[in-house]
């Protein structure tokens, strides 16, 4: 009775304690609330500040240009005339082949280390796929200038005109001179920079498919592939549309390997194999020799431009995300 | 004492309709176990069947016979190696990676290791312990089986057919075009089911298909199987055993990998021959 009583009163705080100690975890909890409650504004701030910041230092070109900004053809900075239509047009292409080249690829690859490759093996080469997305893009770019380029001068480029050039309507994209830059090697270049993204969530994603919904199929007399393929992959699609998602933003944005090897030219050419530019390429290739104002204040207006097609990219991907959960949409 | 009360308790636990079916039953005492007979007509017929994990066995040197349209229950403790029997069936261990087989499933007299894989998981269907539909419509859950295997009559007839079998029909026929997860979980196992029940399989395997569902849900689906009878051989797996005794016609006993016993369920749960069934039945262990 007493030994009780003396355990007891050791684990007991002293007089004030539990009081005292109730009353700190409540405040604790307040704290926590407001610390985080700040945290998650300062990013809110933080992307306000930059639309205002763009806002305000493009003033002098919005002006000048107004809405005409986004379909004037002409980058002319001898003559103070400024369009972003080809930095629109570039940054959309290259992202376009990118993603057309990096998604079949992507996913077959997650497909193939989370149901087909044996647990040690896909770990290995996942670990090393994380690695690749780790890469700094210079480095990318550097593989696009020694290899991608004098592989599409001499031997892609040619193949393309001479063999998918001559087939109607799709030919037009593989014609004319072919100089090894331009909006088909800089999307190859993406492709390769944003793979190991879709691989690496892609694949993380499928594995957490429950492995009775995969019996299930098998259950009823599926195939494997026909497990994989209908029933592993529609459930996984969400986080796989996000991989891509995640792709596409870093493929929009992407600066440094693209400037490489798109070959700076401000023009719209419909053929793949032409030499262009993107917006974010352009911003950073020509920020420092832009000399006069309207200059300057047209380059940060690229900039804003960026942001809204990022913006308006990714609501359509919710969009798009939303609409396919409907009407066979797993729980969250 | 304590031994005549729980039987009783399961006996009088079971519905008119179970207790109906023993009209079946054989006259003639057995040696050991009333096994199901010449007279059964066999569906499925496991002889000196041997699993294994790796290097660790799970099945012990097991033979059972499952007779045509009857309900088969195994029981045990968790653990004892039902579901990974169960599982052999329709050969779905084969999809987990170092596992081994040894041994004789015959399925209306052929081995189903010579058969296709895929053909035989058509003819033996199987419902498993959570709920798992597809991330699809309620329609397309149903449709899918019969889609892949290439079903070229209506599909609209033998879905509602389908559904109908598993005794959902009317609570769903309104939204077929719905997501089968805005289901509640007993009409997402009973939709499981339809799904199983679309490719009209010979024999249904069912993988404590309760255990995830309330009392209510359950007594459902235990009249499903009642109903099911007339057309197709059921083998359930369930840590129940009020279950085994009010939907089954035999009961498998299994303790750590080996058959222990195995005969009609009344006779089971009343007059066990081995203690080990006994025990386990009054409730001593598991």
């Amino acid at each position: 009775m007493s030994a009780a009583a003396t355990t007891l009163a050791h684990e007991v705080p002293p007089q004030a304690g539990p009081r005292a100690f109730l009353h700190r975890l409540r405040q604790g909890d307040q704290i926590a609330h407001l610390l985080t409650l700040t945290f998650a504004a300062v990013i809110l701030l933080l992307t306000s500040m930059l639309v205002y910041e763009l806002w305000i230092n493009s003033h002098l070109s919005r002006t000048q240009f107004g809405w005409a900004f986004f379909w004037t053809k002409v980058w002319d900075p001898n003559f103070d005339n400024f369009g972003a239509a080809p930095f629109i047009y570039g940054t959309l292409v290259t992202s376009a082949v990118a993603l057309l080249l990096a998604v079949p690829l992507g996913l077959a690859s997650a497909i193939f280390l989370s149901e087909l490759a044996p647990r040690k093996v896909s770990d290995s080469i996942s670990f090393l796929i994380d690695l690749l997305a780790a890469v700094p893009s210079v480095i990318y770019g550097l593989l696009g200038i020694f290899i991608v380029v004098p592989l599409m001068r001499t031997t892609l480029g040619p193949l393309l005109i001479n063999t998918v050039g001559n087939v109607p309507y799709i030919g037009v994209l593989f014609r004319g001179p072919n100089y090894g830059v331009g909006f088909l090697t800089a999307g190859i270049v993406l492709a390769i920079m944003v793979v190991p993204f879709i691989i690496s969530v892609s694949r993380e994603v499928l594995l957490t498919v429950p492995r009775e919904q995969r019996e299930a199929a098998m259950a009823l007399g599926a195939t494997r592939w026909e497990s994989t393929w209908q029933v592993v992959v529609p459930w996984a699609r969400t986080g796989i549309m996000g991989s891509v998602f995640l792709a596409l933003a870093r493929a929009l944005g992407e600066t440094m390997a693209v400037t490489m090897v798109i070959g700076n030219a401000a023009a719209i050419k419909a053929s793949l194999l032409a030499p262009g530019d993107t917006i974010a390429s352009t911003i950073a290739n020509q920020f420092t020799e832009a000399t006069g104002d309207l200059y300057l204040s047209s380059l940060i207006e690229l900039g804003l431009v960026l942001f809204l097609i990022t913006f308006i990219l990714n609501g359509l991907a919710r969009i798009l995300i939303v609409a396919t959960e409907r009407g066979g949409g797993r729980p969250a | 004492m304590e031994i005549a009360a729980t039987k009783d308790k399961i006996v009088s636990g079971a519905p008119q309709s179970a207790l109906s079916v023993k009209a079946f039953r054989d006259p003639v005492p057995m040696e050991k176990t009333t096994s199901p007979t010449i007279e059964h007509k066999l569906r499925l017929t496991i002889s000196n069947l041997n699993f294994y994990y790796g290097a660790k066995q799970a099945v012990f040197a097991l033979s059972l016979k499952i007779p045509t349209n009857r309900v088969t229950a195994l029981i045990g403790p968790s653990g004892c190696g039902k579901s990974t029997f169960l599982r052999t069936l329709n050969r779905m261990n084969e999809t987990i990676r170092n596992t081994r087989v040894e041994g004789e499933v015959l399925l209306d007299g052929q081995d189903i290791h010579s058969l296709d894989v895929v053909g035989l998981r058509r003819r033996v269907g199987m419902v498993f312990q959570r709920p798992n539909p597809f991330p699809k419509s309620i329609y397309d859950n149903v449709a899918y089986g019969l889609r892949i295997n290439g079903y070229k009559g209506r599909l609209d007839d033998l879905v509602e057919h389908s559904l109908r079998r598993a005794a959902l029909w009317d609570e769903v026929k309104d939204y077929l075009k719905k997501s089968a997860f805005a289901l509640s979980g007993g009409q997402q196992q009973r939709l499981c089911i339809a799904r199983a029940l679309a490719v009209d399989p010979e024999v249904l395997l069912l993988d404590e298909p309760c255990s995830a569902l309330d009392p209510v849900t359950t007594a459902k689906i235990e009249e499903l199987m009642f109903q099911l009878k007339d057309s197709c051989t059921m083998a359930i797996v369930t840590h129940n055993m009020q279950q085994a005794a009010r939907a089954s016609d035999f009961t498998a006993f299994m303790l750590d990998g080996h058959l222990i016993e195995h005969s009609e369920t009344s006779k089971l749960f009343t007059t066990p021959t081995d203690p080990r069934t006994e025990a386990y039945i009054t409730g001593r262990f598991g």
